[in-house]
């Protein structure tokens, strides 16, 4: 039943822009489509290895620095009298590198951190994420710090034969993302099916068993945090293109726990979890506006996530897909009861 | 013939816990071994230390000629010495197909782009592994419990269970730990033909048990550990009427009553 749900989302958001013209609504359909895209990359570490990444941020800051300057170029100079100049470039190798540069750095954090695992890693990836703000913030040159980065052009797609398509409208900007976010899901739905998936449950179920059995653990976590990194990179760099300007507020921490929130609430270690869960804390700032103010939503965020996980402890997603289960068995009781009904049956 | 286990002079303090004082013996390629000790003698612990799990505080242990030193325990499952564990370990969350899958780890390696893409070759060996899982399943008789959760089974079918993550590695030696504690005297049975099956397809077999009867009837040679020490060594005949034995297991009092009655016989 739950594997229904990814599918009737796409459905369901491939249609929308077809009807609904609200530039507000897209708007935030979009940013939602973005933190989605977060969320799945979390869960691939959070749900799948048990490992809690509470500096997830940093990969989607970074890539959405790495894009912008990809796009914009830049002029800086380093110690011992080296200088580094980009003349700007396209949005789409911005993406790429992006992608490449977040997923080198997870690599990197993962096999930093994964010696030690539990807390160590959460340490890390807090820490690495206030220093990656950081460094925006101050490295002026580069980043133009608090001034932000602006006029970032918006995302760029080669069409064969058709020359360039450079994506200004709303309902573009919301296909690019919807596709990303397809194409992330089912990296991880691959990921997770695959024997490297099934490495990264028997480690977090039994860790002893697992290496018994020739799991190697340091190597498997690594390779989650480079996939998920390079997700939330990518996630990063869309958003860039999409807003346009940015400054060191991507970092913010609140990104990190909104996506927490996301996964969390939907489900962790369900494919579909951070669709769902994703969906409800993208828009409730939506539903939330008319009445309240954004520092004020915070709270009922945290009453709205108590609440789904007083009902169901383990999401949203993962409850659903209980309940389908538990009916299963009364469905089969319906069938030969007795050998007299199983032949009339034949 | 050269051993292919030794373990040689190895020692193991928690603190100021002396858990085996100084172990020193040897396992032969192809036979069942049997470490046998009472509770707390150090059996388990040797175990660890033999699977990397532990690191000795003196001595070293050798498979197939190479020092286990600084090799960790997925390395050393990687050489072909597998293990199962005292107590009951399972991936209770997965079916016990995904369980023999999750052993099935180091069947056939792809490369990266195969992890992420379903290319032809992935598909093909992800065929052959689930062919692979099932053959095992079969041969521990545990078909009829494939997609069941591991958790949900039988305490003997969950030792069944982890007995057959430990074959899907492939191991060229197995020890077992207190293998069919749990189970009935039926399914110790099947079980003891399970491990004759195994040792007769070629792997060696070493074995904690308490359960003595079954010791016996399975084992071409028996050590027995003491306060973690080798207090005897040999066939099962021999070690049966071992007077160190006998003492290590009844006391000391049983061992004078014994020697009392066959003085009186
Ligand atoms: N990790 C550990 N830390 C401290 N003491 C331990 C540890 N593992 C085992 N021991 C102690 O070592 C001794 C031997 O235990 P064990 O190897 O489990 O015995 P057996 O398997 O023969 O029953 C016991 O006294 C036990 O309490
Ligand atoms: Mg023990």
């Amino acid at each position: 039943m739950t594997r229904l749900i990814a599918p009737l989302f796409l459905v369901v958001f491939a249609l929308v822009p077809l009807w609904l013209n609200d530039p507000y609504l897209m708007n935030a359909l979009i940013i939602t489509g973005i933190f989605t895209i977060c969320a799945m990359s979390l869960n691939l570490l959070l749900g799948y290895t048990g490992q809690l990444s509470l500096g997830h941020v940093a990969f989607f800051g970074i890539g959405a620095y790495v894009s912008a300057l990809t796009a914009l170029g830049f002029d800086v100079s380093l110690p011992f009298g080296l200088r580094i100049t980009h003349e700007g470039g396209s949005p789409l190798l911005g993406f790429v590198l992006a992608i490449l540069i977040t997923g080198v750095t997870g690599y990197l954090i993962g096999r930093l951190s994964f010696r030690v695992r539990g807390a160590y890693f959460v340490i890390v990836t807090i820490s690495f994420a206030e220093v990656v703000r950081l460094v925006a913030l101050n490295w002026v040159e580069l980043t133009q710090g608090p001034l932000a980065l602006t006029s970032i052009p918006n995302m760029t797609l080669p069409l064969p034969g058709l020359g360039d398509l450079t994506l200004r409208t709303k309902m573009q900007n919301y296909y690019l993302v919807l596709g990303v976010a397809v194409l992330s899901y089912l990296v991880v739905a691959r990921l997770v099916a695959s024997r490297f998936g099934r490495a990264m449950r028997g480690l977090k179920e039994n860790e002893s068993l697992a290496l018994s059995l020739g799991v190697n653990a340091t190597r498997t976590l690594t390779i989650a945090a480079t996939v998920s990194a390079a997700m939330a990179g990518a996630a990063g760099s869309l958003y860039a293109h999409y807003i346009r300007i940015i400054d060191p507020d991507v970092f913010l921490f609140s990104y990190t726990v909104t996506m927490v929130i996301m996964v969390v609430a939907g489900g962790k270690g369900s494919l579909a979890g951070p669709l769902v869960g994703g969906l409800i804390f993208g828009l409730l700032p939506v539903a939330l506006r008319p009445v309240m103010a954004p520092e004020a939503q915070w709270i009922v965020y945290g009453g709205i996530l108590i609440a789904i996980l007083f009902v169901m402890p383990n999401g949203i997603v993962p409850a659903l897909a209980n309940l389908t289960a538990r009916r299963r068995p009364a469905s089969l009781t319906k069938t030969p009861e007795t050998p007299a009904e199983a032949g009339a049956q034949s | 013939m050269s051993a292919i286990l030794s373990v040689e002079h190895v020692g193991m303090r928690f603190g100021g816990l002396t858990a085996i004082a100084d172990l020193h013996f040897d396992v032969k390629p192809g036979e069942i071994l049997s470490l046998i000790g009472p509770n707390g003698a150090g059996k388990t612990t040797a175990f660890n230390i033999m699977t990397g799990f532990l690191k000795p505080t003196t001595g070293r242990v050798l498979f197939e000629g190479r020092d286990l030193a600084k090799t960790k325990p997925n390395e050393i499952a990687r050489l072909g010495l597998a293990r199962t564990f005292q107590r009951t370990s399972v991936f209770a969350n997965d079916t016990v197909l995904d369980n023999v899958l999750i052993g099935l780890q180091r069947f056939g390696e792809p490369s990266l782009l195969e992890r992420l893409l379903p290319t032809p070759r992935a598909l093909a060996l992800e065929k052959e592994t689930r062919a692979r899982a099932e053959a095992i399943i079969d041969m521990v008789g545990l078909s009829a419990r494939a997609h069941e959760k591991a958790g949900s089974l039988s305490y003997g079918e969950q030792r069944l269970v982890g007995f057959a993550l430990a074959l899907a590695i492939e191991p060229r030696m197995l020890l077992l730990d207190e293998p069919v504690s749990g189970m009935n005297a039926s399914e110790t049975q099947s079980f003891v033909g399970l491990v004759r099956k195994v040792r007769d397809a070629g792997v060696t077999i070493l074995l904690v048990e308490h359960d003595m009867p079954m010791v016996m009837e399975v084992s071409d040679r028996i050590v027995c550990l003491n306060y973690g020490r080798l207090i005897a060594e040999g066939t099962p005949a021999e070690i049966r009427n071992d007077a160190a034995v006998i003492e290590a297991y009844l006391g000391k009092s049983a061992a004078k009553l014994d020697l009392k009655e066959a003085a009186n016989a």
